[in-house]
């Protein structure tokens, strides 16, 4: 099957593309920009970098604009997946979507509106083993954003290791954090994936309060 | 032993929802519908059908894969697409009726379960011959007959417990 991925550059939509990838035909990212940090629907730190991201996955991207107003982001989402729909003949949409049925329910709906199938394939799926899969299928992955107690700068650009998923248990059983940061308490970026031709590489960063603006290369 | 069978068309889907309840089962044998021998069904002590995608409807053309269900005398649940099976084999009539993110249902008593929050995912649903029980009112959404049980929504999202407890009971 002909399949696009709502890509954020983040680890959750890029091993959801991995997973997919398995059995069928990625032919396209999307992703969309959203000015609203806070927006429940679209990640925002360092997607802009996601254009490199698609080079070294020779995948075409679609990217979208949107003012990320709660419910008129969804028509900005639904006139992305149309194009990509037309454009690469897309059957159906892959997501990143862990537990959030905000974002799910309503992928759901444009989808089903555009005939067009859905693939979750890290629903419901244990925080811990999410990261442990990532760590077993060579993702490297680091983090550029946090926004929760128990994280400060030190965490921004550290990779997700074995270290860091035992420090992100004892967070989670102090803090009640997710592990995974599905509640949005940082957020990730994918450098290396078994999806990627060539590997991005960090030349520069420089941290702006509780982000982290890298340099690609 | 729990025999988890699997009604997903495409095998992606089977992470969506397959995996989700293989998590809160855990000891169990997976099996696609289409596999499914007869030793499989002897060796088990339950058996849950799992849901599938919202466009998939493979199952619908493949209902005589699960006749067994008539003289099966062990307990059995079927989730969305596993209960429109359930009732589909029993004389049912398919209906449509899509429902997409949380709803409030009234499931009185269904597994211990009243007023709950489910998540639902289905572009059908069957309207079930006389001898099911249906929980709630509306579209049925809880139903029993025997020790077959089924629901609409999706428990591997909101409501674990109702598979583990139909696991333990």
């Amino acid at each position: 099957m002909k399949l696009g991925v709502l890509f954020s550059g983040g680890k959750d939509s890029s091993y959801a593309a991995y997973l997919a990838s398995q059995n069928n035909e990625l032919v396209c990212l999307i992703t969309i920009h959203s000015k609203n940090l806070y927006s429940y629907m679209f990640h925002t730190p360092s997607i802009s970098k996601t254009k490199l991201q698609a080079e070294v996955m020779n995948l075409p991207l679609i990217e979208v604009n949107t003012k990320g107003e709660k419910e008129i982001e969804l028509n900005d989402l639904k006139d992305a997946i149309i194009d990509a729909k037309k454009k690469y003949k897309i059957e159906g949409i892959v997501t990143g979507a862990v537990e959030s049925v905000y974002q799910a329910s309503r992928i759901q709906k444009i989808c089903d509106d555009l005939g067009l199938e859905v693939f979750n394939p890290l629903w419901q799926k244990n925080q811990i083993e999410l990261l442990n899969d990532l760590i077993k299928n060579k993702f490297e992955v680091i983090i550029v954003a946090v926004a929760a107690e128990g994280f400060d700068t030190s965490w921004l650009g550290r990779k997700i290791d074995v270290n860091m998923i035992e420090e992100l248990v004892k967070l989670n059983k102090k803090y009640g954090i997710n592990p995974a940061f599905e509640g949005g308490e940082a957020e990730s970026f994918v450098l290396n994936c078994p999806l990627f031709k060539k590997k991005l590489k960090v030349v520069n960063k420089r941290i702006i309060d509780d982000r982290i603006e890298v340099e690609l290369e | 032993m729990i025999l988890v069978i699997s009604v997903c068309k495409e095998k992606l889907h089977e992470l969506e929802f397959v995996k989700p309840i293989i998590d809160i089962v855990k000891n169990c044998k997976i099996v696609h519908y289409s596999n499914l021998k007869k030793s499989d069904l002897e060796n088990a002590e339950k058996v849950i059908i799992c849901g599938t995608s919202l466009k998939d409807n493979e199952f619908l053309k493949h209902l005589d894969k699960f006749s067994w269900l008539k003289t099966f005398d062990k307990p059995v649940l079927g989730i969305c697409a596993g209960m429109q099976i359930i009732g589909l084999v029993f004389g049912g009539k398919l209906m449509k009726k899509k429902e997409i993110g949380y709803f409030k249902e009234n499931l009185k008593g269904f597994f211990g379960l009243n007023e709950v929050e489910v998540y639902h995912l289905h572009g059908n649903y069957v309207e079930f011959t006389k001898e099911f029980k249906v929980y709630n009112k509306g579209i049925p959404q809880a139903i029993s007959y025997g020790n077959i049980y089924g629901v609409l929504f999706h428990p591997e999202v909101r409501q674990k417990d109702l598979i583990k407890n139909f696991i333990k009971n």
